[in-house]
């Protein structure tokens, strides 16, 4: 078996006994980087050097009889993770030649663990899109049919890990950014519990929204890259002093006996036939495993994506005024004043979609429509926040698709942003709510593309989330299928 | 035409708070280090960093909140004020807006006069939040190099206090500022240093005809840094304000700038009056929440307060309203004539002392209460001697002196240089003899009714003695003696 085609826990047991070691992992990851990158382009910068060094010190830690989960296994990162010496882009013209002085707790968690980072990935600019074709870097490809996306807002973070190219990688979700591209990159992506990982030193688009999870290629995987980020952490106040459970430990302990729900809001006209098929598969096989199904409802369901733009936006018109030329990144200045230098700088520096946002943001903060706007939107997300409160009583996970169809044609919703906002609807109100949600490959489309089935959690639920994915992995048919390159 | 107006003022005080460290990180707040030194990727604002709040700020504020009679909210919030700037490093700074840490407080000053507005006032505190400072621009002569931006003070803590318009003259904000002035430095938790920015006031002013409910349209004088520029910007910001309207004009809400040179104040009018600070509560810090025991905990550990000082120094060491409005005005010095009197049984001894030649000395040389060499032990020590009558007042002074200046106790300069007062009747009694044999003439007159005269014995007295017989012996026995 090819190197590049191990799960994480494969290489653990590779690793362990011998077979292979850290080095030969990351020279077969950055080989098939350099032979499939320029099709994909789901990286921004690879690091050769840097990866090649840490997996040299992998070795000799394993050697010494240092040995963390992460010791010796090659991942990537999104672009939006700083990291203290590597060029951090966020994917936007804006940082010119940035390099953070300091690695953000992810990062540093990961490199405690032993991680080695092979690269950083390509994304829509700022996190803000859902094809990964706001990129100041270009489109990435999807691996499975390069004339469609990937997804996004982590395209280069799902693409990467469906193409082999990493081992796993991290990616942020604000609104579905993991779990809509792992759907259709037909891998496995978790956005965590808001607070279950730190968002120190992630690029912030929407701070109340913004979660770090794992993409990686089994259930197995996830819960193990889970396991080495999670955790409170003193340097975000949002992050949640809560026990970090050992997310492995009862993975195998099947459905039997447990509710799903599925919320009638979710399964309406409009879901592709194929994609309505497969979830309907995935549920049938729940049941088959001693789920009980039911139905629930999520009122406030159809508000969400008019409440998430309002919230997110307004957001990230604030954390994006940093980027104002004066202390790092590209700055335009025609020497015609301060105004002129900022205006000139910001707009030579953000793509439309950021523009678009920054200005809608803008405009529900402003005086007169606050009130109308972002405190409306506030109460909206309430309400739906109450709606998952309220689920969860009944149930203990709820089933949805994770978008309506799989993967679309590179350019087909480019000209219609508001076409393209609704295809994360499914996704966002688990941000909105704060909850976990994980998407799980489920079957392909007529197409050959994969389509993904949303597991969603209660707060601090993942290691049950974990549990029941586990279970219809295990159970199903889907199980290890890759694209091939 | 002043007396056909009525003078409405408020204040918006910046009060810079001396913790340690800064509000959201943990970079040193100490001052005058080299630009950019005390930083770090949060107060940088770099990418991916996020604020943390120090807790050392909350007791700070919830101290100034006690102190100001405030109620103190179990649950508030932190805010964005959006705005560009370069010394701003996040285009935002962290502030307080809907929910603030104190609320409805008040302060009590005196002014000078009786009723229509002399005498006592209280004046409402809407509100005291905390927020984040900006860092400082440095601007170059020269063009082509640009400015400079140092962030060493970029999110340092400050407390805005901000008052209820209840003002009604330039008298009443000084007493009002001087009053908030002593509270903060009561509780430690600002250097209070105006010239230097740690206790900024902006001030609002409006006048109204009287009798008008509605307020005037309002000036805002901003940063002055001293409290007589305070007082003659108000003051020449009224007379513009009525002058305009008796001209026909009207009064433009503006900021305006008091130019210490020129005693006027001028407009400053620009793109800051277009703001619209967009604030919303900032999602990277969750909301603060003070529960009761908190609150008490810190009443617990609050230091007396001018207003409780006062009275008890009247009460305990029967001092008047005037000497002990003295005596409070700087707690160090309060604290010094505290650390006196505790140890003095002559409290009024101690007070006309502290008053006297400790503060007369200290002015000479510009020094700070704690750079006082003379310790109230040292004081105290001398005082002693005064109410034994080892020494006299006068020999006191010299005592003093020297103490200042050598730091040695009262009683080793007294033995060293022989300055024990003489109170042996015999040897009093012999200088008396022979200042009465040396001057025939003045004993005569005296015993002939020219009583002026004894304070001349009194002196030859004195002089033979060096100083050092107990004047009051020397008058008993001239008496005696010359009246035969
Ligand atoms: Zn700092």
């Amino acid at each position: 078996m090819n190197l590049i085609d191990l799960t994480i826990h494969e290489m653990q047991q590779q690793l362990a006994d011998g077979t292979t070691t850290a080095v030969a992992l990351t020279e077969a990851f950055l080989k098939r980087i350099h032979a499939t990158d320029e099709q994909l382009n789901a990286f921004i910068t690879v690091c050769d050097e840097e990866a090649l060094a840490a997996a040299r010190e992998a070795d000799a830690q394993r050697a010494a009889g240092n040995v963390l989960p992460l010791t010796g296994i090659p991942v990537a990162l999104k672009d939006i993770f700083v990291t203290e010496g590597i060029r951090t882009t966020c994917a936007s013209k804006i940082f010119g030649d940035f390099i953070s002085p300091y690695d953000g707790t992810a990062v540093r968690k990961l490199k405690e663990q032993g991680a080695v980072i092979v690269g950083k990935l390509n994304m829509d600019e700022f996190a803000m899109g859902s094809s990964n074709e706001n990129s100041a870097f270009g489109p990435v490809r999807n691996p499975w049919n390069s004339d469609c996306v990937p997804g996004g807002s982590s395209g280069g973070s799902a693409a990467c890990v469906a193409a082999r190219q990493a081992a796993a990688s991290l990616g942020t979700d604000t609104g579905g950014s993991i779990r809509q591209p792992a759907s259709h990159c037909g891998v496995v992506g978790l956005k965590p519990t808001y607070g279950r990982v730190s968002r120190y030193g992630v690029i912030a688009y929407a701070s109340s929204l913004d979660q770090v999870g794992p993409l990686t290629r089994d259930v197995r995987d996830c819960a193990i890259m889970l396991g080495a980020v999670a955790g409170y952490d003193a340097a975000d106040s949002t992050s949640v002093d809560t026990q970090v459970p050992d997310y492995l430990a009862n993975l195998e302990q099947g459905v039997a006996g447990r509710k799903i729900g599925l919320p009638k809001e979710y399964f309406i006209d409009g879901l592709d036939d194929d994609v309505k098929q497969a979830v309907d598969d995935a549920v049938a096989k729940y049941r088959e495993l001693g789920a009980e199904i039911v139905e629930v409802s999520l009122p406030h369901t159809k508000y969400a994506v008019a409440c998430y733009y309002v919230v997110a936006t307004a957001e990230a018109s604030s954390n994006l005024a940093r980027y104002d030329g004066v202390r790092y990144g590209e700055r335009v200045d025609e020497g015609k004043g301060l105004i002129d230098m900022y205006s000139q700088t910001r707009a030579a520096g953000f793509g439309d979609e950021v523009k678009r946002r920054i200005m809608l943001g803008t405009y529900v903060l402003s005086s007169g429509y606050y009130d109308a706007y972002y405190l409306k939107a506030q109460r909206v997300r309430a309400l739906i926040r109450q709606d998952f409160i309220d689920a969860f009583e009944q149930v203990d996970c709820i089933l949805t698709p994770v978008a309506s169809t799989a993967a679309f044609g590179l350019g087909e919703k480019t000209s219609d942003p508001l076409q393209m906002y609704l295809s994360d609807i499914f996704t966002l109100s688990a941000n909105l709510a704060g909850i976990c949600g994980l998407s799980l490959p489920c079957g392909l489309s007529d197409n050959k593309l994969p389509i993904g089935v949303q597991l969603l959690g209660k707060p601090f639920g993942e290691a049950e989330l974990l549990q029941t994915a586990y279970a219809y992995e295990q159970a199903s048919d889907w199980q290890g299928q890759l694209p091939t390159l | 035409m002043r007396k056909h107006y009525e003078v409405v003022i408020g204040l918006e005080v910046h009060v810079q708070l001396t913790t340690n460290t800064k509000i959201f990180c943990g970079c040193s707040t100490a001052f005058g280090s080299s630009p950019n030194s005390q930083t770090c990727p949060v107060c940088l604002g770099l990418p991916g960093a996020l604020p943390v709040l120090n807790r050392q700020v909350v007791e700070n504020a919830i101290k100034a909140g006690l102190a100001t009679n405030c109620q103190i909210a179990p649950r508030s919030i932190f805010a964005r004020k959006n705005y560009f700037y370069p010394d701003l490093p996040k285009g935002y700074q962290i502030s307080q807006f809907e929910l603030p840490i104190c609320e409805h407080g008040h302060l009590d000053i005196e002014t000078e006069g009786q009723g229509e507005r002399g005498g006592h006032q209280t004046i409402g505190i809407t509100r005291i939040h905390m927020e984040e400072d900006a860092g400082k621009l440095l601007h170059s002569d020269d063009p082509t190099t640009g400015s400079r931006v140092d962030l060493n003070r970029a999110c340092t803590p400050l407390l805005e206090v901000v008052s209820e318009p209840d003002m009604r003259s330039s008298d009443e904000a000084i007493a009002y500022l001087k009053k908030l002035h002593q509270i903060v430095m009561y509780l430690g938790i600002c250097d209070g240093n105006l010239e230097e920015g740690s206790f900024r006031c902006d001030a609002n002013v409006s006048v109204r005809p009287w009798g008008q409910e509605e307020l005037g349209t309002r000036a805002e004088l901003k940063n002055i840094n001293s409290f007589r520029f305070i007082k003659e910007g108000i003051e020449y910001e009224i007379d513009r304000q009525i002058e305009l309207i008796e001209d026909g004009g009207e009064v433009v809400q503006e900021t305006r700038l008091y130019d210490s040179n020129t005693g006027m104040t001028r407009s400053m009018r620009g793109k800051e009056e277009a703001h619209d600070y967009r604030y919303f509560p900032d999602p990277d810090l969750v909301p603060l929440i003070i529960d009761n025991d908190w609150i008490e905990t810190v009443r617990g550990i609050l230091p007396e307060l001018p207003e409780p000082k006062k009275a008890r120094f009247m009460a305990d060491y029967s001092l008047s309203a005037h000497n002990t409005d003295i005596l409070t005005a700087e707690k160090a010095l309060a604290d010094y004539f505290d650390a006196c009197a505790r140890q003095h049984k002559d409290a009024k001894a101690c007070a006309n002392w502290v008053m006297g030649d400790v503060q007369r000395r200290r002015n000479d040389e510009g020094i700070s209460v704690a750079e006082i060499p003379v310790t109230p032990e040292l004081l105290v020590g001398m005082l002693e001697r005064i109410a034994d009558k080892t020494i006299s007042g006068k020999i006191a002074k010299t005592v003093f002196e020297e103490m200042w200046t050598s730091g040695k106790s009262a009683d080793a300069i007294i033995d060293e240089k022989g300055l024990k007062q003489v109170t042996d009747t015999g040897a009093i009694e012999k200088m008396v003899d022979d200042v009465i044999a040396a001057n025939p003439g003045q004993a005569q007159e005296f015993s002939e009714g020219k009583d002026k005269l004894l304070g001349f014995f009194v002196g030859q007295v004195m002089k033979a003695s060096k100083g050092k017989a107990n004047p009051g012996m020397v008058n008993e026995l001239l008496c005696k003696k010359l009246r035969g």
